[in-house]
This record gives structure tokens, sequence and C-alpha cells, in this order.
């Protein structure tokens, strides 16, 4: 299978979609001459031409609003927020209009708009370029949130977003950009919403890790391997929806969970995958649920203060530990 | 006799008629609505645009089918002006399973998309990027439609009026930003809330022309809109139009309407649209007032039959709540 990154996989899904659609198009801040700001785009305005790839004015509520309303006439448009951090920018139109746009006309209007945008702290980026908003946004019923953390699923992910109806917030996590991985080149292959990726089967506790959390879930597990200590590792790869039958099972079958994530540890993805797992499967645990997120403080400048702030394969590591306290069988505890 | 003077011979009299009738059935359709209301058919809000008519009117008369609109919290009169069946708003209004959204959406989200309403909006403002992005998808598929933005002069304070403004200026879309300016954005003044005199003015930082006209007269809110969508039509992008008018009731009905002195809105009456249009008509010799008298009696029996239709439809079912959130979701949401 070919190997290619993160950021062409993404690339590969928006030029395989614009290729067999003619109603998929792309647009945002800096997508088209420049190539995105992370690259994810360069060389789209040269294939498909400035119609198609569109520059537009820094103006998140222009560029969401007229997403949404090219999307509610017959249109599939991409539209690229260049940092999490400026979705607020266009909060109403995200919150209030993308997302009830169906549900307050009785279900009349078809709403296939994508947001993509760059999620997750690249290093001293500070408060304001650095930031995971999947759980703002998570409360919002009508957005469906896809937080891809391989580029086999970033391209398969982005493919079911652009060939369904319905509103999707796509997270990219700029750690990731760079990240190699084997994709399926089948033009028509997908990755379905709803459904966790089971990344390492493991009986001893359950790592659910979120985005650039998940290779260093899988870090943490193999140093967990080493000492005899079998790890489940799983990524959700949608928050909404959420796949919660897989993880419900596998707290079930391990007792032991903890939830990885960049975002906030306050209300972050983490509180509400706890909240499903406690409500459904408080019975199987033989320990507290554990979130690894970032500490709640806005992402610092300095390298010496971010790391403090955000999680760690270490911090993995010792939430591991603290959840298999008092099991015997394990040398390492 | 009215103030009004206007060329009459050069409109087909069916025309001027449907204009006469489409404005009395909002007024008709609104005041039936507020005493409903009273009675408690109708639960939620009710921001009437009594005395804004002709915007709703003209405006609407001057697209053509395919075109498009995007409505605001005062969106009544251009639902039916756009041709909204006013059964199925009556039905919304009163919460009911065959209401135009399902019960779901009230007079603030009311819309029809086979006749191009992308929706009233309860967000000031929301609509322009929206109806901006409609004229975007008509541009890129060379099709000669256009999309009109409705909103109030308060909205011309939000964001998304100037991002909108200046992102459909850049690309020359066939959008028409249309302004009604009741003075009021809820209970302030435009002259505490507004940099400039005239919303027109705005036109000029986004690179397209501004128009004023006189709001609460049908014919020229259609001459205008109609010389705007030919402009779009052609490729030669947007146009703000800024029609001076007045709400004649309150922001919402229970509005105790503190910021206004009573004198200025019995000033307004005398330039209420409709019988400034009625006077027009009749003194042009056009039309009978026994003309106007069967209009105004077919308009009465339709709104009989919308309210008698509201009131027999059925109440949604309540596990409908949970439903079509999503495209895919037509069972109950477990996510």
């Amino acid at each position: 299978m070919k190997q290619i990154t993160y950021a062409e996989a993404i690339r590969e899904a928006m030029c395989e979609e614009m290729r067999r659609d003619a109603s998929v198009f792309l647009m945002g801040e800096d997508v088209g001459v420049f190539g995105g700001v992370w690259g994810v785009s360069a060389g789209m305005l040269q294939e498909f031409g400035e119609q198609r790839v569109r520059d537009t004015a820094i103006s998140e509520i222009a560029i969401v609003g007229m997403g949404l309303g090219a999307a509610l006439c017959g249109m599939r448009p991409i539209v690229e927020i260049m940092f999490a951090d400026f979705l607020m920018c266009a909060g109403d139109q995200i919150v209030n209009q993308v997302a009830k746009a169906r549900y307050m006309s009785g279900g009349k209007a078809d709403v296939p708009l994508v947001i993509r945008v760059t999620t997750g702290a690249p290093g001293s980026a500070a408060a304001q370029h650095s930031q995971s908003a999947e759980s703002w946004f998570m409360n919002i019923p009508g957005l469906k949130i896809a937080v891809p953390a391989t580029p086999a699923d970033a391209k398969g992910l982005l493919k079911t977003a652009l060939r369904g109806k319905d509103p999707v917030l796509f997270f990219e996590h700029k750690m990731l950009y760079a990240v190699r991985g084997e994709v399926p080149q089948d033009e028509d292959f997908t990755v379905p919403f709803g459904k966790a990726n089971l990344h390492r089967h493991g009986d001893d506790l359950t790592i659910i890790a979120i985005g650039a959390m998940l290779p260093k879930a899988l870090q943490a597990a193999e140093r967990l391997a080493q000492e005899g200590i079998q790890a489940e590792v799983i990524d959700p790869r949608t928050l909404v929806p959420l796949d919660s039958p897989t993880l419900i099972e596998s707290a079930a079958k391990t007792g032991r969970v903890m939830i990885v994530h960049e975002a906030h540890r306050r209300a972050g993805p983490g509180a509400e995958i706890a909240a499903v797992i406690a409500e459904q499967a408080l019975e199987y645990l033989d320990a507290p649920i554990l979130r690894v997120a970032a500490r709640n403080v806005p992402l610092p400048y300095s390298p010496t203060l971010e790391q403090v702030v955000l999680p760690s394969s270490e911090d993995i590591l010792a939430a591991a530990y603290q959840l298999l306290k008092g099991v015997k069988s394990h040398a390492a505890v | 006799m009215s103030d009004l003077h206007a060329d009459l011979s050069s409109y087909p009299l069916p025309f001027l008629l449907e204009m006469f009738r489409r404005m009395t059935l909002i007024r008709e359709f609104e005041l039936r609505a507020i005493e409903e209301r009273h009675q408690g058919l109708i639960p939620g809000f009710i921001h009437s645009c009594v005395g804004q008519e002709a915007t709703a009117v003209g405006a609407c008369l001057a697209l053509q089918e395919g075109d498009v609109i995007t409505s605001t919290h005062r969106g009544h009169g251009h639902l039916i002006a756009k041709g909204g069946d006013p059964r199925y708003m009556m039905a919304e209004l009163a919460a009911r399973q065959p209401g135009y959204c399902l019960g779901r959406g009230g007079s603030l989200h009311l819309s029809d998309f086979n006749l191009g309403i992308l929706g009233a909006n309860g967000i000031v403002g929301g609509g322009l990027p929206i109806a901006a992005g409609a004229a975007l998808a008509f541009a890129m598929r060379n099709e000669k439609r256009v999309a009109l933005a409705f909103f109030g002069d308060g909205a011309a304070n939000e964001g998304a009026f100037h991002e909108a403004a200046n992102q459909a200026g850049v690309w020359k879309l066939p959008v028409i930003f249309f302004c009604e300016n009741n003075l009021y954005g809820e209970g302030t003044a435009i002259h505490r809330s507004t940099a400039v005199r005239d919303i027109a003015e705005r036109a000029k930082a986004y690179g397209f022309a501004g128009v004023i006209v006189d709001g609460n007269d049908v014919l020229a809110v259609y001459e205008a809109v109609r010389a705007a969508a030919e402009r779009a039509r052609n490729g030669a992008g947007p146009t703000l139009i800024e029609a001076k008018t007045y709400r004649l009731r309150g922001h919402y009905e229970g509005d105790p309407q503190v910021y206004r002195p009573a004198e200025e809105i019995e000033e307004w009456k005398k330039r209420d649209p409709i019988p400034r249009f009625r006077a027009l008509l009749l003194h042009e010799g056009r039309v009978t007032e026994e003309t106007l008298e069967e209009i105004q009696g077919e308009v009465m029996a339709q709104l009989n039959e919308a309210v008698a239709f509201a009131k027999q439809a059925a109440l949604p079912k309540a596990e409908d709540a949970l439903y079509g959130v999503y495209a895919d979701t037509h069972q109950q949401l477990v996510f």
C-alpha cells in the first residue's frame, strides 16, 4: 500500500472528490495561491482553477456562512478555517446556522458542508493558535465531529464527510500533517463515522486516545507491554457520532479506562466519554476512570511552560500505573 | 388622495392587483396571528412587520422563479411575498405537525426551500452570508439566479453584514443586500447606534452601489430591486438597497415601546404603505373600490381557512422531537 503523509491524504481526498463531483469546491484563507498555510491544498489551484479553489478575505463569518448558503443551494463546499482558535469568529454561523439548519427547518435542509480546521499545539504557538476546540462543539446537536489520527483515517473520514448530507467539523492535528502511513488508493475508500478503530488489543486496561494522542498512547502501550501489561488502545475517530458500544465493550473487558486528549481536561471530550462509560459500564470497572489531558490553563508560549500543560507519553504511563494500583500480577505496579 | 406619484400605465393590471393582494395578505395574516396568539393558539414570539409590507412585496415581486431570499426575525412578510402558503405558516406558528418546519421552528425559522425561501432567522444578520453563499453557488454554476438578503438597520452593525458584503463585492456575486431601515434596532433609535445617517453609504466601502428608496412605496421598491436584480444577473455584482420604512407595532407583541413617542407612530401611519397604494390605484382610475374590496374579502377567507387548518392540524408526536437532527438518523439519536 502507498505510504503518504496525513496532509497528502487530506489533499488526495479533496482532489479525488473534486474530480468526481463538480459541486465540491474549496474556499478559505490562503488555500489557493499560498496552497494553505500548512501546505495541505498545495497544487490544487493549478489543477482546479480559481473558481473551485477560492482564496477568501480574512472573514470567518463569511467563509462559514457562505459555505452554508452554497450547501443549501446544491454545492458541497469544503471551507477551511486556518486555526481552531478562529472558529469562534464564525461562532454564530457554526452554532446557530449550520448546526441547526436541518432540524429547525423540519428536516428540509441538507447541509453537505465540511469545515476543515487545524487543531492542537504545534509548539510555542501560544494561547490563540494551539487550542483543541473539539469539545466546544460536541455540545451542539447537528454537527458531526471528526478527529482523524492517521493518514488513512484522514482520507477515509474526509471522503465520507464529502459524500454525506450533514455538516462536519473536521479537526486536523497540526503535529500529524507530516506523519506517514499506509493509505488505500481505491477511489471509493471511505471510513464510516461512528466507528472506532481498535489499534491494539489488550486485557489489562483501555486507553481511549484522540487525535495526536494516538501515537503517544501507542508508544506508552509499547512500554507497558515490555512490563507485561497489555493495554487496549482505541481511537474513536469521530466524537459525534461516538462509537459508544466499542468503548463500553472494551471498558467492560478491562475494567480500567483512561481517556487521553490534548484538549483541556475540564469538560473536554474525555468528560463525555467518561460519563458514557460510567452510565453504561460502571459495574465492570475496577478503578475510577482517568483523564489525561491538557491542564486547565491557556497554552503558554515557552516550551518549558508548554510541556507542563500538554499531556505526554509519561503522563499516560503514570495514569496506567495508577489504574493498575493494587493489581499484584503486574510486576511493574 | 395618495401622496404617491407613479405612472401606472406601464404595469399590467393583474400585477398591480397582486401587489395589493400580497400586502393585504401580509397585514391581515399578522393581525390575525396576533389575535390567535392572544387566544392561545400560538405559543411563541411574534415580531410583526405591520407597516413594512411594501418592502417585502416590492422586493419579492421583482425577483424571478429560482431566485432565493434569506429573511429575518421579522419575516412573515418576506415569506408571503415570496409565495409562502399562509396555511403552513399559521400551522407552524401554532406549533403543529403540518407546519412549514413540523413545529420545530416557529416564526423565527420559517422556510420553504422549494420557493427559494432559505429561512427566517433568529440571529440579527445571520442570513446575510448565507445569501451571499447562495449567490456564490449560482455564479459558480453560471446560473442566472439572484439571492436577496433582507436585513434590518440593526444588522448593518453586525460583522456578518460587513464580511458578507466585502466578499460578495470582491467576487461580484449576484446578491442584493436589502436593508429595511425601520429606524429602530429593537429599542434603540438608529442615530444612537449607527455612525452614518444612511446605511446605503456603506456600499461604497465594499465596491458596489448603494441605493436609497422609499420603503413605503411598493412600486419604488419594486423598481429598485428589479434594476439591482438585472445588474446581478448580468454579472455586475451586488447592490445595497436601503428602504426607509417604519414598523407600526412594537419590536415584538407586548413591547411597551418606551423608546419612541406615540406622535411619531401616528405620523408614520399617514405613510402606511397599504392605504397609500390603494389610494394610488383608485386615483389613477385603473381599479374600482369594489375590486379592492373583493380582494380584501378573498384574503380574509384565505386567512380563515389558514386558521382553521392550523386549529385542526395534528400536534407533533412527542417522540418526533428526537428525530431529524442528521440526515441519517430517522431513529432516535444515541449520540
